[in-house]
């Protein structure tokens, strides 16, 4: 399993192994630990796997631009960091558009007069990269076990089978069934359980620090947008009318709540909005502050170290043992966030599917 | 600001990776996991309750063994407290019977000896008779063996007859 997960992970990368490795001009740079961190956590053009000296070694990834009609594919190392143009187009390491590629046309670098174009940048970053790698491994991981699981289906579970059998079963039993019925809960367990591994699987993948993981995918605001906007979706797609009258006409409230203002309906609207906008955010701030303290508790050793060496190696002890402490609470919470995104979601098809009888009394 | 704006880029290709990781999860993974899962659950309540009848029967079957065995234990009991009292009554009727024999026997016995000791009687007085014929036959011979001893024998004789 594992073996052929490597297979994958090559196969993928193949086109882009040719790694790089170059000398950083600027030698003994001041240490930013506000400039690493968020580099750390926001997307880039270039996987980063190590870095020895200052010599770095990362895999350059596939640029791909949508400019004035035509798409234009090439890879991120003919920018060699934004020193130079490719195509008219250039990588921006300053400025407004700083980590943007935009359109320069074909006047070199010295035309800064003319007002840059924007293209559609559809390039493969590491957070794209991070989820190919992970749909893939995902979907090579469930098939497998969906087959484990046609082949000895009167046994007892093994291996990878066992290992998620109490997870699935978790999250149809006590997120699907608890909170959607025994009525409506097998229409929507394959998505719940979809997102739950996903999000759980990309949480535990953010945190391995080196290549295979590192990403922060489920910490990028883009991702759990689209989640969010996948559970909106199918929530909204799936109401019935009692979901509606419940927005547009609650039963039980005064009538001058409606009418001539309709001031609740209004803020049932809105709420509409608001419930995956919550998912959104809170998944994003719970995975990206994970990152962002233990990248903080990395860069105090750094901090203290430019003060004095000594310092720098006494401090570590601590910024370690607090790194290795935050890394597992986020082991937790990478749980905790894609269950609390499952429940939710669930709690929403279960209030959009919800039948007349069973809230009369409430 | 770039942590919070999301990228068109990443939307397209998070809609297209999620939207097949959904389809393909959801067409070949999860509909298999669940039933096979169902049907498993399933199969372990079906056995359960099979154990737990199977369990009542051996609990009926233990019980009916036990009264049987108790039955089986009584039934002995009696048989052979009947044994005993026929034992019993037969010993005594054994006995009774001995007893019964042994009086008869030692009637007919005494009954015998008396026999035997009358008939020893009976022949003794015989014996004895004989004896004293002979003891006075020999006496009178002796008495009677001169002519003047007859004469005056025969005249006491006359004697005693006129007399009386």
């Amino acid at each position: 399993m594992i073996k052929k997960l490597f297979f994958f992970i090559f196969a993928i990368f193949f086109p882009f192994t040719l790694v790089k490795a170059e000398n950083s001009p600027v030698k003994a740079a001041e240490f930013k630990p506000g400039e690493m961190i968020i580099e750390h956590i926001t997307d880039a053009h270039e996987w980063h796997i190590l870095s020895i000296g200052n010599t770095h070694i990362s895999i350059p990834l596939p640029i791909i631009l949508w400019h004035e009609g035509k798409l234009h594919i090439f890879c991120y190392s003919k920018f060699h960091h934004g020193q130079s143009d490719y195509g008219g187009f250039r990588y921006m390491t300053d400025g407004a558009y700083k980590n943007k590629i935009i359109y320069v046309g074909n006047n070199s670098l010295g035309n800064e007069n003319k007002s840059p174009t924007i293209p559609l940048d559809f390039s493969i970053t590491k957070n794209v990269a991070s989820l190919f790698l992970s749909v893939i491994a995902l979907i090579i991981i469930f098939l497998t076990v969906a087959r484990a699981y046609k082949r000895n289906e009167k046994h007892a579970p093994k291996g990878l089978q066992s290992l998620l059998e109490p997870i699935i079963i978790f999250v149809r039993d006590d997120i699907a069934k608890s909170s959607l019925g025994e009525k409506h809960y097998e229409r929507f367990t394959p998505y719940l359980l979809t997102v739950f591994f996903f999000i759980f699987f990309n949480n535990l993948l953010g945190i391995v620090p080196f290549f295979p993981g590192g990403a922060n995918v489920t910490g990028n605001i883009t991702v759990t947008m689209m989640l969010a906007l996948f559970t909106f979706l199918i929530t909204n797609l799936s109401g019935n009318r009692h979901y509606w009258q419940d927005i547009f006409n609650t039963p039980g409230i005064p009538w001058w709540l409606k009418i001539p203002i309709p001031i609740l309906p209004l803020i049932e609207f809105l709420g509409l909005f608001t419930k995956p906008f919550v998912l959104m955010v809170r998944l994003f701030a719970n995975m990206t502050a994970g990152h962002i303290i233990v990248l903080g508790f990395m860069s105090l050793i750094f901090v203290f170290g430019n003060i004095n060496p000594a310092f720098g190696y006494g401090i570590s002890l601590i910024s370690i043992l607090m790194s290795i402490f935050i890394s597992l609470l986020e082991i937790l919470v990478s749980f905790l966030q894609a269950f609390v995104f499952t429940l939710l979601s669930a709690l929403y098809f279960g209030m959009a599917t919800e039948e007349i009888e069973n809230s009369n009394h409430k | 600001m770039e942590l919070i704006t999301p990228e068109v880029g990443l939307i397209f290709w998070m809609t297209l990776s999620f939207g097949i990781l959904v389809f393909i999860l959801g067409k070949f993974a999860w509909p298999t996991i669940l039933k096979a899962l169902r049907n498993r659950e399933k199969n372990i309540e079906e056995a359960l309750q099979l154990a737990e009848k199977a369990r009542q029967e051996m609990n009926q079957l233990m019980a009916t063994n036990e009264r049987l065995l108790n039955e089986a234990k009584q039934e002995r009991d009696a048989l052979l407290a009947d044994a005993r009292k026929l034992a019993d009554i037969i010993l005594e009727e054994a006995r009774q019977r001995a007893h019964t024999e042994y009086d008869h026997i030692l009637a007919l016995a005494r009954q015998a000896i008396k026999n035997e000791e009358n008939a020893a009687l009976i022949n003794l007085k015989n014996q004895i008779g004989a004896l004293s014929i002979e003891v006075a036959e020999k006496l009178l011979r002796e008495k009677l063996s001169g002519e003047e001893k007859q004469n005056e024998y025969l005249q006491r004789l006359i004697n005693e007859i006129t007399l009386s």
